[in-house]
């Protein structure tokens, strides 16, 4: 079958079977390889995209089901050279080790942010429980998604800073 | 995991779909948000010959006081529920339960609709449902009917609805903003209920209690005779038959289901 789906920024049509699932769509016919599959069993959230603006698991969505929608990956999360304030959070607070869970929670945290600009430390755990990652201990992410709140609404003191 | 090969439609509307279920009969299968169907599919637990996406009716999805009660899409999403400030104001349950169900991501697919067609006897909504003194539409070749909720569930993954049938409209009745509650008890973030309980305007309704979500009748007359509530909800087991799993026996499902209902209960009434 055919579909049509505006993947960051651009529509396009392909041919595919009804049951290709959009993680595989987006990896295997759009090369576009940062969504990431973890569990496949809808647990993890590495493969967390935007789908028309909301954080959803590709891995549980049919590249059919999208077919008219638009779909956000990482990489079409920064805007040219200037990174998405909440991957510059990440990067900032050391939010990642190996990287593997970190596509799917940049996500999911972008997608928490555009519903909830001025979560509290609890809201953000809360929010980011559809997100395992294996390293981190998920300090930093919670930290790195609070900077990143505060970088967004215009109010962040650099800790770097703060501390000196 | 790769679900076995189908046919995929959209449904132009619920009418659409109602008479593509009746061209298809049993090899086709309605697709909503997709979150209990795919995933058994991908097991190959499920193996339909042709899905019919509904996800997209909006006609479907509302959320909207009619008369003593609230009327909702059976499309509505659980993201729409938690967030509906009508639901807030009228009838609190169903949004603090769908609160409940998996994470963000999930509650942005899945559907109130699509939740009680699955009638997971562990999931959190059809309890909310049960314990608000819902009637839920049907729709079939035939057109529409009315379904009381306490005979719509009928034991693990089975459900009162035809074949042919699509669940349209679920009605709640308007309970007021306050007095409702929910307690969910999980070992992990993200998963269903070992035992849940719904509370709401003295009815009192059990999630993993048994094969399908149960009144607590046994403290709901209590209550209504004007039992304390450690008396009442002491009472919260009698008649459930709870399932052994490798999350919890018998034994200790009738415990928290007590223990549950207590403190549900307490809150209910705060
Ligand atoms: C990882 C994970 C965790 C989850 N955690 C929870 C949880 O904690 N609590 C919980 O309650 N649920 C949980 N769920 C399930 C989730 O709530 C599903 O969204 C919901 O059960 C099914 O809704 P759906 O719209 O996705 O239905 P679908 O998967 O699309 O459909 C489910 C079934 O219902 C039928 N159907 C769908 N819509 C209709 C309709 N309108 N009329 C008639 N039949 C219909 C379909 O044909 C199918 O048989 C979880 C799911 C996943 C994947
Ligand atoms: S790969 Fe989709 S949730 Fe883990
Ligand atoms: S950084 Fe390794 S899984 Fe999160």
């Amino acid at each position: 079958m055919q579909v049509t789906i505006t993947v960051n920024g651009v529509e396009r049509t392909d041919e595919v079977q009804p049951r290709m699932l959009l993680a595989h769509y987006l990896r295997d016919v759009c090369g576009l390889t940062a969504t990431n599959i973890g569990c496949d069993t809808t647990s993890c959230g590495a493969c967390t995209v935007h789908l028309d603006g909301e954080s959803v698991k590709s891995c549980t969505v049919l590249a059919a089901q999208a077919s008219g929608s638009s779909v956000t990956t990482l990489e079409g999360l920064a805007d040219g050279d200037t990174l998405h304030p909440v991957q510059a959070a990440f990067r900032r607070e050391h939010g990642l080790q190996c990287g593997f869970c970190t596509p799917g929670m940049v996500m999911a945290a972008a997608s928490l942010l555009s519903q909830n600009p001025h979560p509290d430390e609890r809201e953000v755990r809360e929010e980011l429980e559809g997100n395992i990652c294996r390293c981190t201990g998920y300090h930093n992410i919670v930290r790195a998604v609070l900077s990143a709140a505060d970088e967004m609404s215009g109010d962040r003191v650099d800790a770097a800073v703060q501390t000196r | 995991m790769i679900p076995a090969s189908f046919d995929y439609v959209r449904a132009g509307s619920i009418d659409e779909a109602v008479s593509l279920l009746g061209e298809h009969g049993d090899d086709a299968k309605l697709l909503a948000g997709g979150h209990s169907l795919l995933p058994m599919m991908k097991l190959r637990l499920a193996v339909p010959e042709t899905l019919i996406d509904i996800r997209h009716l909006r006609e479907a999805s509302y959320i909207r006081v009619d008369g003593d009660e609230v009327a909702i899409g059976g499309l509505t999403r659980h993201r729409d529920l938690v967030t509906s400030e009508v639901l807030r104001a009228e009838a609190p349950l169903i949004g603090l339960v769908a609160g409940h169900v998996g994470d963000p991501q999930i509650r942005h697919r899945g559907t109130i609709g699509g939740s009680l067609a699955h009638a997971d006897p562990a999931a959190d909504l059809p309890a909310a449902v049960l314990a608000s003194g819902a009637t839920l539409v049907a729709q079939g070749a035939a057109g529409r009917r009315t379904i009381a909720v306490d005979d719509f569930f009928l034991g693990f993954f089975e459900t009162a609805l035809e074949p042919d049938e699509v669940l349209v409209e679920i009605r709640v009745l308007r309970t007021g903003p306050t007095g409702a509650h929910y307690e969910k008890f999980t070992r992990r973030a993200n998963d269903w209920a070992i035992v849940a309980v719904a509370t709401v305007a003295g009815r009192v309704a059990l999630a993993n209690m048994g094969g399908r979500p149960t009144r607590a009748t046994a403290t709901e007359q209590a209550l209504a005779e004007g039992a304390s509530i450690e008396d009442a909800a002491a009472l919260a087991a009698d008649g459930t038959e709870p399932v052994q799993d490798m999350h919890a026996d018998p034994d200790y499902r009738r415990h928290l289901a007590r223990v549950l209902t207590r403190r549900s209960l307490a809150a209910a009434a705060a």
